[in-house]
């Protein structure tokens, strides 16, 4: 079976995904009645719609022609999701700015270009500018190193 | 009345225009413009992300300088239009097409100063009609039970699919997405934690500005960095700009077309889940069907760029009128605003007119003057934008990543958001992919809990018979024109016209 529209039928199972997952999660929450309802009422009744609708969507795709799912962008994907991480957890253990030097090199390398002097340079300037704003500017009550 | 308004907007200028608050707003409207001039990332990303910019200031002052963030960034995409032909925004895409066309003939000044003059206009009106609308429409709202509040929010949420890009059931899909990830934490009624996988820093819900950066910041980002284009060497225009000032035949041209743009931008703003883009590529469909020679379109026509600029503002300046006096936000953006609102201690809703008369005229006055300044501002400050247009790509989307990556772990000093920031990044890259539009997302994530305790409660007061939806009137009207709505999607011919304009608006 050759699928139409690849855009519209894996956003439609991504949606039914979705939709099942919420009502399988719910049937933890009690469900209560229409009058009372408990904390599972609301997310079951929107999974199955999102469930309905996703799969309406990606049966229609079967048969309608559309567009192909370009490719993705692995390596920017993965340095900009590093770069977050690095700050996330750096920011906690080894303080702002050594988090913040990471951060910035490891999205720096996700472009296309990338050379020393100029990402080190372009890293100093950013690390001025944030602490200049946030700590002394709105003094955010971050630590700047790791001792402090 | 009359004198209670002239009141009203004595407290508003007065609290507008004291030297601290003029300060917030000069800052909103720089930044603002400034991100705005920049492609790539949109107002939504850009209230966010300067977000924790505000949380020192008290509540007029942060709301003040948010806004005033908000429509810099509407001045500043017309800008990048006009000069670049790359639109900073999406609501000044179809700004380009005669922006663009005038800038090439040697008209970039007029084109600028029209299209300044045209939203000062258009935001003078706007907050004229806030002014007028705000109150007694915030009177009828406190009447508004439980059942009132849902369905006008189902309205919200429907008029946000229909009026988005893309396929209508994917959006709707988007919604109810939307309206789960905002139910995620800790359920008021029964103490029951949802969906948070036993995480303990999500038991009070995922911040918006997690979700807003995500969707908005980081995957805006990886679908740049993908798209070789933007890295290349933009087409800058080089000339120098000369006569800024419009002549008398551009000024009589161009006349109609801001108030017809005006008119339509206060229209789509004010309707719950229109807003600027859309107003803009209206106003522009009108002009061009209006005018005697329509074949000067997109070659330089000075209302190409008069009717959307005006029409943008006018609906940036109207969504204030749902978003203040119901409580219920109208787009992405407002959301966000209203979510600042929060942050400081401000329960949003009709009440805030009443309560805090100072923050809701306050609010209007430095919208009127904030829009003076922009005027003021962005005409002799067109040189530092072409500069900073220059600047390379690569030496941008780090700085806001930097940027991001403070503002969202500055909400509540947690590593976890930081990581379900990555998250929602790489969702809405895949969203991307798949064409959906993450807006209405956002909209129904700030909608959710609030949809489900009024849901809840209007059950609870009718027993649990649904039809308590159909039997209120104001209910049963809002539930009309959501059919509506719906039915218009299923006429042929609207539906028609309806993917021609969001196929016109994917090829520019």
């Amino acid at each position: 079976m050759k699928i139409k529209n690849q855009e519209d039928f894996w956003a439609g199972m991504m949606f039914a995904g979705f939709g099942a997952l919420a009502i399988w999660l719910s049937t933890d929450y009690p469900m209560g009645t229409a009058s009372r309802m408990g904390p599972g009422y609301f997310p079951t009744w929107l999974g199955a719609i999102m469930l309905l609708l996703g799969t309406i969507v990606a049966v229609m795709a079967l048969k309608t022609e559309g567009p192909k799912v370009t490719p993705f962008a692995w390596k920017p994907m993965i340095l900009l999701s590093a770069g977050f991480l690095a700050f996330g957890w750096g920011v906690d253990h080894i303080g702002f700015i050594p988090a913040l030097f990471l951060l910035s090199v490891i999205t720096a390398a996700a472009g296309q270009t990338f050379k020393v002097v100029e990402v080190l340079i372009m890293t100093v300037v950013l690390i001025a500018g944030a602490v200049g704003i946030f700590i002394y500017g709105i003094e955010l009550p971050f630590p700047l190193f790791w001792w402090r | 009345m009359e004198t209670d308004i002239i009141q009203n907007l004595a407290l508003g200028f007065s609290t507008a225009v004291s030297p601290i608050n003029l300060f917030y707003c000069f800052i909103g409207v720089l930044v603002g413009t400034l991100i705005g001039v920049l492609p790539g990332i949109g107002p939504v990303a850009a209230v966010a992300m300067l977000l924790p910019l505000t949380f020192n200031l008290d509540a007029v002052g942060a709301i003040i300088m948010l806004s005033g963030i908000y429509y810099g960034t509407q001045y500043g995409g017309s800008t990048t239009a006009i000069l670049v032909n790359l639109p900073g925004e999406s609501a000044s895409v179809v700004t380009c097409m005669d922006g663009y066309a005038m800038a090439r003939i040697g008209r970039a000044g007029p084109a600028l100063a029209i299209a300044a003059i045209g939203s000062f206009f258009a935001g003078t009106v706007g907050t004229i009609l806030v002014a007028l609308v705000g109150p007694p429409l915030a009177e009828i709202a406190l009447k508004f039970g439980a059942p009132e509040y849902f369905s006008l929010m189902v309205m919200a949420l429907i008029a946000a699919a229909v009026l988005a890009h893309g396929g209508m059931l994917k959006t709707i899909c988007m919604i109810v997405l939307g309206l789960l990830v905002g139910i995620v934490g800790t359920d008021v009624n029964s103490g029951m934690s949802r969906f948070t996988f036993g995480a303990s820093g999500l038991a009070d819900g995922l911040s918006f500005v997690v979700v807003a950066m995500g969707l908005f910041g980081f995957a805006e980002i990886l679908s740049n960095l993908q798209d070789k284009a933007d890295t290349a060497s933009r087409d800058i225009l080089n000339q120098k700009i000369t006569g800024l000032m419009p002549t008398a035949k551009d000024m009589k041209d161009s006349f109609g077309a801001i108030l017809r743009g005006t008119a339509i931008g206060a229209f789509f703003g004010t309707l719950p889940g229109g807003g600027p883009t859309i107003s803009a590529f209206s106003a522009y469909a009108v002009e061009k069907k209006m005018a005697k020679n329509p074949e000067n379109f997109g070659k330089g026509d000075i209302r190409g760029v008069a009717a959307p600029e005006s029409a943008n503002n006018a609906a940036v300046q109207c969504a204030f009128i749902t978003t203040l006096t119901l409580g219920i936000p109208h787009g992405a953006t407002m959301a966000l605003l209203l979510g600042a609102l929060t942050i400081q201690g401000i329960a949003p809703g009709p009440q805030v007119m009443t309560q805090r008369p100072d923050l809701f005229w306050g609010l209007i006055a430095s919208m009127w003057i904030g829009n003076a300044m922009l005027v003021i501002l962005n005409l002799p400050l067109v040189g530092l934008w072409i500069k900073l247009l220059k600047v390379p790509y690569r030496f941008l989307y780090p700085a806001i990543m930097v940027f991001m990556a403070i503002g969202v772990y500055s909400v509540n000093n947690l590593d976890l958001d930081i990581y379900m920031t990555i998250l929602f990044g790489i969702l809405g890259y895949i969203f991307m992919k798949l064409k959906c539009e993450p807006a209405p997302l956002i909209l129904a994530f700030v909608l959710g809990p609030l949809m489900e305790e009024n849901l809840r409660r209007a059950l609870l007061i009718s027993r649990g018979d649904p039809t308590v939806f159909i039997t209120r009137p104001i209910s049963a009207a809002f539930l009309v024109a959501t059919a509506l709505l719906l039915a218009f999607m299923i006429v042929p011919s609207f539906r028609k016209k309806r993917e021609e304009a969001v196929a016109e608006s994917a090829t520019l």
